[in-house]
């Protein structure tokens, strides 16, 4: 049962020093031996695992297509855990591409997205914490993003979960010796240090599933919807907020007649933009259509920005959307802040507010830090540990619930056994978090993302 | 070379006539298959050549488990019982494990008979010298005289006398335990036949004189007020007859140990077998536990009849005057004399990893190990796998299924899991932590996780079984009734509440949830609990440990059930793993060597890493 050999460029495309293409399979060195041409004349397969060779790239007809460096892996003291070569070639998408090309063509297939992780997880290179972060990284979509998938990839999360599991099996090891020598004069269990000992990991627990949420929001962005009666400046706060003319700008009230959507990056977060028709009654049927849709987008965003008209009063309009606004998570923008203020603040208390001008620019930087701020992730610091995927979280707070019912049993004045059985669940979901203990939920896992067995 | 003479035929032999070799023997007997038993001292069947005790923690679990299926050990425990007591009582159900102290010579006598009356098995004194599987397709065992026996599957429960040698001090000697012959040549014959052999030790203490003790130096240890006995059979609780005595080791006694260390056979280096971890010997513990002020010694009765008391603890393989020096400075024992000198012994055995899971050798059909020759340690450990050996072989020849207990079922499936897929590299002793399901396998509940599966093999009469139903639906019908019953606040009521230290009731409550405050009991509601039927121990037992611990035994439940899916994935038999791409070479030669039935399995083996097993799965999908 031989897999295929495959290929992909490893760097990211664009401008840059160099390029690397890489080859990971058994005939990864064969593969690379057809199209790379040492000046030493040495054969790329006569080289040893880390040794590399300077030539060049060459094409069927033997014509140079650049010149490179290759470096040969091999299995399994390679990332994969394959043998592998990487063409190191000149920077720039055109040479790049063409020397992937060339590889293909001497029999390596193109490497789907995360395809040399999952072959490094199945060779046991990466535990699944890491394996899941990889994948995290390649889909990342903004610097905080890939922060947090890079601090997976270094194995924080099993550090951190290492430190609670073997408080965990030091109190599972003292439960065990307690049952299996009554007759030996061991001293009796500390419960105190017990209680202490639980509450510790519970708080750890805690800590790690705290960070989910943020973790979520800037790793997948958050669906934030702008949203105000019809010429307040919605589109120009759109448009300031994604630096470019996403949305279509005039002073006619009701220009934006349906939902108009982009992502942006704000601080740390990603947002899923929508610029919404400005709510008001309207005889309009098409209007009332994109009304409709700016409601409805209410109701599914995680984020609203309402944005009001600093130069005039609120009326009955404004007055309605602060309503059916009030129970979510929202920010007050108060735009055209280069007019005269004439709205009364007092009438808006309750809700954060952050004074702008779309128009001019002015508060953006105010605006972003109360977005990151709003969404737990201003908090977070950058090596935090953050847990990425709901799988993981899932087992985390297993463990923590497990942990509380052992607290719980401890303190009711439960036979120890019983706290036993509770400890034991906890080191169970623990060991799942890192992928050391199998179970189908991690199998799940693994068919799911690395899209195995075809 | 001797002149062979052809003997009988049977189905199935059993060599060694310890407690592995009674149960081995027994249950295809009474499945109908025509055995034999060798012993190489018909007197000594069932000898209990170290401690004179049974059960105790796991143990008294393995113990109850056999009697579940229908083994004998339980039975003969409880009809030789000197005391008994219930240990680990306030550290919860799942931990209970009931300990006896035997009667040795009575309880050989009760075996000896037990297996002289069983139809369609003989016991015979011979010593097999050779074993070998002929053209007829039938292990031949040969004894020592020449008479041929053939079989068609023979179980290996040879214990210590299986290459045994003795050693004492700078002295070593050829020789079983107890002063018995060993077993020198079949060890050469197993040799022949590639079976991995490798060789572990174990210890005694010494036997001394009751009129040489003074026991005005010792604490008396008791047996329970209210005994329990082993066997669900047994409808009598066992008599306490005997008391055991505390004493505890000095300074004198570490000071005369370290100074003659030197002349240990184990120290000095003779020793090469490998002695178990859980049973060391005194001197060991006091090399080892430096710090340790003293160490604990139970003086334990061997029996009725007779002045030999049994030192535990204190097993040693120092000179035999070095022994008398240092039990002599334990207060209490200034002026003992010794009956029998302890000693450590060291005897061939096989790596378990080479049995499967019904303890058949994989490289030999129709061979079976079990007990100390499957490198486990303990009587109740070997007379388990005596038991499964024994159905196994029969249900070979009878072309049934096989007996395979899961570790969820029971520990004797736990016990036998853990030797063919784990293996060990000391001799395997059972203890409760070696079990992920402490709480669903408790030593009250034996009976409903085993006693159907005894009475499908056909060794657990009927009138047991519908006794164990009988016991089932009381305990059912109890614990509907106690989750339906409401008490509402009352004086005296709450007055009990309030003295056992929990809250009083203000609103009706139920019975169930009042069990549930580890502050109260079963019992000690039953004077407001006006309906309660008369319902026997062990079931009120059961009804109280259910309702108690609910929670945490559905908990428990919940693991078991995850456990179960990797556990029927199963593997393919005779499957070459190196030619899985993905697998490591290590985990493809473990599992090529280890052969197992399932995922489940496949990862407890160490040397699999989860990576490994994830690799099998996607295999297996494919």
């Amino acid at each position: 049962m031989s897999e295929r050999t495959i290929a992909a460029i490893a760097t990211p495309l664009g401008e840059g020093g160099i390029s690397v293409i890489r080859i990971s399979g058994d005939n990864a060195i064969d593969v690379a031996e057809k199209c790379f041409c040492t000046f030493s004349g040495e054969k790329l397969s006569n080289l040893g695992g880390y040794q590399a060779a300077y030539g060049k790239v060459v094409d069927n007809e033997k014509e140079a297509l650049d010149d490179a460096v290759a470096l040969v892996f091999r299995a399994p003291k390679s990332y994969t855990g394959e043998n592998v070569v990487e063409i190191s070639c000149h920077g720039g998408t055109v040479v790049a591409r063409q020397v992937l090309r060339r590889v293909l063509e001497c029999g390596a297939t193109l490497a789907t997205g995360g395809e040399f992780t999952k072959r490094a997880f199945l060779n046991g290179k990466l535990d699944l914490t890491k394996a899941e972060s990889v994948m995290g990284l390649i889909s990342a979509r903004s610097d905080a993003a890939a922060k947090i998938s890079r601090g997976a990839r270094e194995g924080r999360i099993s550090r951190d979960t290492e430190d609670i599991l073997n408080k965990l099996l030091e109190t599972a090891a003292s439960l065990a010796a307690f049952a299996d020598y009554p007759d030996e004069d061991i001293p009796n269990l500390n419960e105190e240090n017990f209680a202490k000992l639980l509450d510790e990991c519970y708080a750890k627990c805690e800590k790690l599933i705290s960070t989910y949420d943020a973790g979520r929001i800037i790793r997948e962005g958050i669906n934030c919807a702008i949203v105000g009666k019809p010429n307040v400046g919605k589109s120009t706060l759109m448009n300031m907020l994604c630096g470019s003319d996403r949305s279509i700008v005039t002073n006619i009230a009701g220009t934006t007649r349906d939902v108009v959507e982009t992502t942006v990056n704000v601080g740390d977060i990603t947002l899923n933009l929508a610029d919404t028709a400005g709510i008001h009654e309207t005889d309009d049927t098409v209007e009332q259509f994109g009304v409709d849709r700016a409601k409805q987008k209410i109701d599914n965003a995680e984020l609203l920005l309402a944005v009001f008209d600093s130069s005039l009063p609120l009326d009955d309009d404004d007055k309605k959307l602060l309503c059916s606004i009030r129970d979510k998570k929202c920010i007050v923008v108060l735009n055209k802040t280069d007019l005269t203020p004439v709205l009364n603040k007092n009438e808006l208390n309750e809700f954060e507010i952050i004074e702008i001008s779309a128009k001019s620019g002015s508060g953006y930087n105010t605006l972003c830090s109360a977005i990151n701020h709003i969404c737990k992730t201003a908090m977070l610091s950058p090596d935090d540990t953050i847990l990425i995927n709901e799988r993981q979280r899932d087992c985390v707070n297993r463990a923590l619930n497990a942990v509380s019912a052992a607290r719980d049993a401890l303190n009711m004045g439960m036979t120890l056994d019983a706290v036993g059985v509770c400890v034991d669940d906890a080191i169970a979901a623990l060991l799942e978090l890192t992928g050391k203990r199998v179970t189908n939920e991690v199998c799940d896992e693994i068919f799911k993302r690395f899209c195995v067995g075809k | 070379m001797i002149k062979e003479y052809l003997a009988e035929q049977y189905d199935i032999a059993v060599i060694g006539g310890g407690h592995a070799g009674i149960e081995a023997a027994l249950a295809p007997a009474r499945l109908g298959l025509k055995t034999v038993m060798f012993t190489i001292n018909l007197d000594w069947v069932g000898n209990m050549p170290c401690n004179p005790s049974i059960g105790g923690t796991a143990k008294g679990h393995l113990v109850r488990e056999l009697d579940a299926l229908g083994g004998e050990m339980g039975k003969a425990a409880d009809a030789t019982t000197l005391q008994s007591r219930m240990l680990n009582r306030g550290k919860g159900p799942a931990v209970y494990s009931l300990r006896a102290q035997i009667d040795r010579r009575e309880y050989c006598s009760y075996m000896k008979h037990a297996v002289e009356k069983q139809k369609n098995l003989d016991v015979k004194q011979a010593e097999i010298v050779h074993i070998e599987k002929r053209d007829d397709g039938l292990w031949h065992c040969i004894t020592r005289l020449g008479a041929d026996y053939a079989c068609k599957c023979v179980i290996l429960a040879t214990g210590t006398f299986l290459g045994g040698r003795i050693y004492i001090g700078e002295v070593n000697y050829e020789s079983g335990p107890d002063g018995n012959f060993p077993a020198t040549e079949l060890a050469a014959s197993l040799k022949k036949l590639n079976i991995p052999l490798r060789r572990f030790k174990t210890g005694t203490p010494a036997r001394v004189d009751r009129a040489s003790i003074d026991f005005s130096k010792l604490e008396i240890q008791d047996g329970d007020e209210d005994t329990v006995p082993f066997s669900f059979s047994t409808t009598e609780k066992p008599q306490n007859k005997v008391v055991c005595h505390i004493g505890y080791t000095n300074d004198d006694t570490k000071k005369v140990i370290l100074e003659n260390l030197h002349r240990s056979p184990l120290y000095a280096g003779d020793i090469e077998g490998v002695g178990p971890r859980y049973c060391p010997s005194i001197e060991d513990k006091i090399v080892r536990f430096a710090d340790k002020q003293r160490h604990q010694m139970f003086v334990e009765p061997c029996g009725e009849n007779t002045e030999e008391m049994y030192l535990q603890g204190m097993s040693s393989s120092l000179p035999e005057e070095v022994q008398l020096k240092f039990y002599r400075t334990i207060p209490g024992l200034e002026n003992v004399k010794v009956m029998r000198t302890a000693y450590a012994i060291e005897y061939d055995c096989i790596d378990p990893l080479a049995l499967y899971a019904t303890l058949e050798i994989k490289e030999q059909p129709g061979l079976y190990g079990a007990g100390q020759f499957n490198g486990s340690s303990g009587y109740e450990e070997a007379a388990a796998q005596g038991f499964v050996a024994g159905v196994n072989a029969a249900h070979k020849i009878l072309g049934l299924e096989p007996l395979v207990l899961s570790r969820s079922s029971s520990y004797i499936g736990t016990l036998i899991d853990d030797l063919v897929t784990k293996g060990c590299s000391d001799p395997y002793r059972m203890m409760t932590s070696r079990s992920e399901y402490r709480l669903l396998l408790r030593q009250d509940n034996a009976d409903e996780r085993l006693m159907p599966t005894g009475y499908g093999l056909g060794l657990v009469s009927e009138y047991e079984y519908n006794r164990f139903l009988e016991r089932k639906k009381l305990k059912e019908q109890e614990i509907e009734r106690v989750n339906n019953t409401f008490f509402a606040p009352s004086k005296a009521l709450n007055e009990l509440l309030e003295s056992r230290g929990t809250a009083p009731l203000t609103t009706g409550c139920r019975l169930a949830d009042l069990i549930k405050r580890p502050q109260l009991d079963y019992k000690c509601l039953a004077p407001f609990d006006k309906e309660r039927p008369e319902l026997p121990d062990d079931v009120c037992e059961k009804v109280e440990v259910e309702i108690k611990y609910e929670g945490y035994i559905s908990r428990q439940q919940a693991q078991v059930d995850e456990m179960l899916r990797l556990e029927n994935k199963a593997l393919p038999k005779d499957f070459d793993y190196t030619t899985i791409k993905g697998l490591r070479l290590e985990a493809a030669e473990k599992l090529n060597k280890i052969k197992p039935e399932n995922i489940g399995q496949a990862s407890r083996i160490s040397g699999v890493s989860p990576a490994d097993v994830s690799v099998l799965l996607i295999y297996l999908s494919k």
